[in-house]
């Protein structure tokens, strides 16, 4: 008995082999993590969103030159300074045959204020959703809004009907402690690849959607199938020795080893995301430091003896092995808003910062913990670990907290009370545009305005906030460049935190595949083509 | 009379400890030797690290990034100062294998030692009081013999990172470590502490020490512990080999000692990031360091095993 | 023999009441179950409300049995990390880390017994020499080490076999094998071996001094004197008195290894329990952690049962009046 049914189900597993063998292009990809919902409103994070971006679509998306362009919309314009019109492709079917309509664009901005939402940033940008007819729908901003249609991407439309059949008209949070709702597990999107299987940990197969309305897709994959993998050696040996096609990120040092390995080559750019250090700056005391009673943090004098402190040159050298660069600017030179001309940084001098210390009587130093993720960026730890080397020479002695970056996150962000003195972050703005960092890195935080959420730090000048309302608004590129320069200006001179370098992208990839990399280092499969 | 029988019982185990078949058996192994040797060396310049090692890799002032990733010396673009090359952060490995290998040890030894009172004590009290009282003990050790010390390990320091705050979890990991370890190991030694006891307690000169009016504790201290300590010797070698392997893996696994003091553990970890760049002396010297001393430690204790083994001879 | 395998189960029960006592304490105590459930703006009323419907204000009995009864059918709450019940992704990763711990306990014996027998047999020769010096250098290589060099050798340099993962695997209704087909076999090779390697070194030296004792007992020295083959004596005399302590220890090692690969699956990735449990400390999955141990707890108590039964079979005369018995 026991033995027909196998003999049946090795029939039936050569057959399905058999069948699919002909046309089928199966490309594998490891990343060190796993997509942590299906649900495309449940956390805002990149690996996740940016897997979800093969099921789910926005209205728009970018494509492989990073431009905006229609994804589920047409087409849409401004028709009045807060609202915005987008027209929706017609013929669009989600995976389980149900017709897109206005509807469910309405019905997901109301999801994304729903509770368990993770996504409430980019409901913020929304005041309400109408729609005019089943193909047309309206956006209504608080505030005129000139680059609503770029800060949508990440914004996935979900299937109405299918929610309320499943019960999963909420966002289920990625934090509880239950199961979720359906659409934690299953999802429904229009998108080019369907969910076949998803072990949570282990192993997500996707198939292409026969129904994919873009029939132009570059993307001749079939079947692609996803594994964490979360050592990097591991990671590394998996894309060598051929079990995997791409895989990321690949630890920088390894660069000559993928180039020199047969079959696969490493894939580097620069990535839009800046790392930089910060400092609480708020307190009256530090948390966590020896100093007691004061802020050592809130004398200028010794964040500028610790930007002089810091041997950038060095990171890069010896670190990130020549493959980042150097960054004197919250932004990257890919974001809108950057000048280049403001980019330089002030130069290592181990002198002038002793005498810094000196000025503001911290000549024999302090102590400090510094807290750091050792799982998020490229090298992270390592950097901190530098930096502490080269901190110590100012006789600032800094006690390393390096932890994953789920314990990390726990500790630092607006959750946990900002419980961090001294810190390392990377961010890259979604939207790709400096308002992004300014508001959600530099402005003054707790205030009614309800920005400056991931400025750790505290860090605060108040004519900044007034300067981010109107870069917000403001339609005149020239005007905005100016104030978006002057904000930079004054964080660099009050030196609010410490850019350390754009950190490469390093993706490592087999030659018998092409894909096309991201700077924001999401991978799109749309771009993923298996070599014949 | 006590005195004599005091006496008599710890010149039987001195005189067994010193015994000419035991300095003789030695002598005549050159494995055991060279093996004897090692541990020494180990164990010196963990003592004396401070001023064995080139380079304080803890002194965080006394490193430059810019060293970072040198090579041994019989390589191109090596340092003379680094002979063993350096890691990605600049430290000089000899130096960090010698500190590492210290933090191994003291964990090791203290994790051995707190296996030892624990497993002595109630081997002792098992044996010598034995009812239910022993009964008691020895099915908690059958039932924790039937759990791995790795998983006994791993769950004690998952408890604790689940009960302390992040930043004491971070101060006390030493300690931690060393009771994870230490409470994982205590059965053998009460098993055999508690085998002999019983042995030992009905023997005459126990019987005749009791009957004079002498306390159990003083009996058990003088007349019955000296002789358990020739397979607790044994035992305590090889349990150190399995500690320091215990804690090597743990901070393999990254639950371990944290990577600014590394042990041998943690520097093979760190290491093995750099396995495939080329980078193998970060990882391949900590790595032949770790398990020189722990077969070092193992061929002591086997050859300890045999000698002390009337049987086996 | 009624009485003492009941005697037997009752003392297997104390060990899983124990075991899940422990497990208990960690659930409740350790990972705070409200604060795990519930999101950051949750007032303090409705967490007092939760904690009433969760029955957490319940006396401690009541909510220990209610834990066993909930944990006797598999039910150990939901995962911290996957938000999935405990019990689905155990289900899911169970059969991963039972094909690789079977065949590695099939290795270490296939292996380890026949050196054993010899190192015995042939005490002095230079191979034995050398085996129990390799077993010695086996048993001081820590597991992780012996994993990465031969990721090192034969994934990338030789690119032999593949570094991670179990391969393709087939389904049979619940239980997924990787034993099927040629991808599931190749990736079970290294970690097969890496785990098998400690078992083989200890089951090496245990037969060895097994059959050392049993060769200087009168009945084989006897056999030897009425005349019998040295073969024979050996082969047939000695080694079935061997044979049963060496089944028995390897049978209650079968445990440790399940235990052990924890580390050989992080190592390569393996997506069985032990991964699952490893990113559980990592994470404070407490839910996961509980389980875990009561699973492998249970695991234990099964074996030692049968092998205490299997003694019976074998050796009715047997006294069970002390404790400690193996």
């Amino acid at each position: 008995m026991l033995g027909k049914t196998l003999k049946a189900l090795l029939v039936g597993t050569t057959i399905v082999a058999g069948a699919s063998a002909a046309n089928a292009e199966t490309f594998r990809w490891a990343f060190q993590g796993d997509a942590q919902t299906l649900d495309p409103h449940g956390l805002f994070e990149t690996l996740t969103l940016g897997f979800q971006g093969n099921i789910y679509e926005g209205l728009v998306k970018r494509n492989d030159k990073m431009e905006i362009v229609g994804a589920l919309a047409e087409s849409w314009e401004n028709i009045e300074p807060t609202v915005w019109r987008f027209k929706l492709r017609p013929g669009v079917k989600f995976h389980n045959g149900n017709d897109l309509k206005a509807d469910d664009v309405v019905f997901s901005v109301n999801r994304l204020n729903t509770e368990g939402s993770d996504m409430k940033v980019v409901a913020a940008l929304i005041k309400e959703a109408k729609a005019v007819d089943d193909l047309t729908v309206d956006i209504i901003t608080p505030t005129p809004n000139p680059i609503l249609p770029n800060q949508f991407e990440i914004f996935y439309i979900m299937d109405k009907q299918w929610a309320e059949e499943n019960k999963a008209t909420e966002a289920t949070n990625v934090k509880g402690g239950d199961e979720g709702n359906h659409a934690n597990l299953n999802a429904n999107g229009t998108g080019p690849f369907i969910v076949k299987s998803r072990q949570t940990g282990v192993k997500t197969v996707l198939t292409r959607n026969p129904d994919y309305w873009d029939k132009n897709m570059r993307s001749n994959v079939t079947e692609a199938i996803f594994t964490p993998i979360a050592q990097d050696a591991t990671r590394v040996a998996a894309l060598i020795s051929g079990n995997v096609d791409l895989a990321y990120p690949m630890p920088v040092q390894d660069w000559k080893r993928l180039e020199s390995a047969e079959g696969v080559k490493p894939l580097a750019g620069p990535e839009a995301r800046t790392i930089f250090l910060g400092f609480d700056q708020l307190r009256d005391e530090l948390t966590a430091s020896n100093i007691k009673g004061k802020n050592p943090f809130k004398d200028v004098r010794v964040r500028k003896a610790f930007i002089h402190a810091i041997n950038v040159d060095a990171i890069k050298q010896k670190v990130m092995r020549g493959a980042s660069i150097p960054a004197g600017l919250m932004v990257a030179p890919q974001i809108n808003g950057y000048s280049a001309a403001m980019n330089a940084r002030p130069a290592y001098d181990i002198e002038a910062a002793k005498k810094l210390m000196q000025e503001a009587g911290y000549a024999d130093g302090f102590e400090v913990t510094m807290d750091c993720p050792n799982d998020r960026y490229v090298n992270d730890e390592q950097i901190c670990q530098a930096s502490a080397a080269m901190l110590a020479k100012i006789n600032v002695k800094v006690n390393l907290l390096a932890q994953t970056k789920s314990k990390y996150f726990g500790k630092v962000l607006a959750q946990n009370g900002y419980d961090t003195s001294f810190f390392l972050l990377g961010w890259t703005p979604s939207t790709f545009d400096s308002h992004n960092v300014i508001s959600s890195l530099i402005a003054c935080r707790g205030g009614e305005d309800k920005i400056g959420s991931f400025n750790l730090g505290g860090y605060c000048n108040p004519k900044i906030n007034e300067l981010t309302a109107k870069i917000q608004s403001e339609t005149d590129q020239a005007k905005r460049q100016a104030m978006i320069d002057e904000v930079f200006k004054i964080h660099q001179d009050e030196v609010g935190h410490i850019p350390l370098h754009q950190q490469p992208l390093s993706w490592g990839v087999s030659d018998k595949v092409e894909v096309v990399q991201r700077p924001d280092n999401q991978f799109d499969l749309r771009y993923a083509v298996v070599k014949k | 009379m006590a005195d004599v029988t005091a006496q008599n019982t710890q010149k039987s185990w001195l005189a067994r400890a010193a015994d000419s078949d035991l300095w003789y058996s030695f002598c005549r192994s050159p494995v055991t030797i060279v093996s004897a040797i090692l541990t020494v060396l180990f164990f010196v310049s963990a003592i004396f690290a401070n001023w064995i090692a080139p380079h304080n890799p803890f002194d965080l002032a006394s490193i430059s990034i810019m060293d970072a990733s040198l090579p041994p010396a019989w390589m191109e673009g090596s340092d003379p100062r680094f002979w063993l090359g350096t890691d990605d952060q600049g430290r000089d490995i000899f130096s960090t294998i010698i500190f590492g290998a210290r933090i191994s040890l003291f964990v090791g030894f203290a994790s051995v030692i707190f296996s030892m009172i624990l497993g002595i004590s109630l081997g002792l009290i098992s044996g010598y009081v034995g009812g239910r009282l022993d009964a008691f003990i020895m099915r908690v050790a059958d039932i924790q013999l039937s759990f791995p010390a790795i998983l006994i390990a791993l769950l004690i320091d998952g408890v604790a990172r689940g009960v302390l705050p992040r930043a004491m979890h971070q101060d006390l990991v030493f300690y931690v470590l060393i009771f994870a370890i230490g409470i994982s190991g205590w059965v053998q030694y009460a098993r055999t502490v508690r085998g002999s006891t019983l042995v030992e307690k009905n023997k005459e000169y126990v019987q005749a020490a009791r009957v004079i009016g002498i306390g159990p504790l003083i009996i058990l201290w003088r007349h019955i512990l000296p002789n358990v300590m020739g397979p607790v010797l044994v035992i305590a070698t090889i349990h150190l080999a399995i500690a320091v392997i215990t804690e090597a893996t743990l901070s393999f696994l990254g639950v371990g000692v944290p990577p600014t003091t590394p042990s041998l553990g943690t520097l093979i970890r760190i290491g093995n990031d750099f396995l495939f760049s080329g980078e193998w002396w970060i990882t391949i010297f900590p790595g032949i360091a770790l398990v020189l001393l722990v077969l070092a430690i193992n061929l002591l204790g086997d050859w300890l095993r045999d000698a002390l083994n009337p049987k086996l001879r | 023999m009624l009485t003492f395998i009941a005697k037997r189960l009752v003392q297997s029960i104390l060990v899983m009441l124990t075991v899940g006592l422990i497990a208990f304490s960690l659930f409740r105590y350790v990972g705070d179950p409200i604060n795990n459930m519930v999101g950051q703006d949750t007032s303090l009323e409705e967490r007092v409300e939760l904690k009433e419907k969760l029955g957490l204000n319940d006396g401690f009995l009541l909510q220990f049995g209610r834990f066993a009864v909930n944990a006797a059918q598999g039910n150990f709450g939901f995962s911290y990390q996957h938000r999935r019940p405990v019990s689905d992704l155990i289900a899911e990763r169970l059969p991963a880390t039972l094909e690789l711990s079977l065949v590695s306990a099939f290795l270490a014996m296939a292996i380890g017994i026949p050196m054993g027998v010899y190192t015995a047999i042939r005490r002095n020769s230079w191979l034995s020499h050398s085996f129990m010096t390799l077993s010695l250098v086996g048993i001081s290589l820590p597991t992780f080490l012996i994993g990465i060099l031969l990721i090192l050798l034969f994934g990338v340099v030789l690119r032999w076999l593949p570094t991670f993962g179990r391969g393709d695997v087939v389904q049979l209704g619940w239980w997924s094998t990787g034993l099927l087909t040629a991808s599931g076999l190749k990736s079970l090779i290294m970690p097969a071996i890496t785990l098998a390697l400690f078992q083989m070194t200890l089951i090496m030296r245990l037969v060895r001094s097994e059959m050392l004792e049993v060769m200087r007992t009168d009945f084989v020295k006897f056999a030897r004197a009425r005349g019998l083959a040295e073969r024979y004596v050996n082969f047939v005399v000695a080694l079935k008195n061997t044979m049963v302590p060496v089944i028995t220890i390897t049978g209650l090692q079968l445990g440790s290894i399940i235990a052990f690969a924890i580390i050989t699956e992080s190592v390569f990735q393996w997506p069985g329990m032990g991964l699952l449990f490893i990113q559980a400390v990592g994470n404070v999955d407490i839910p996961i952690m509980a389980a875990y141990l009561v699973l492998i707890a249970f695991f234990f108590v099964v074996i030692n049962l049968i092998v205490d039964m299997l003694y019976v079979v074998v050796d009715p005369r047997l006294r069970v009046d002390s404790a400690g018995g193996h």
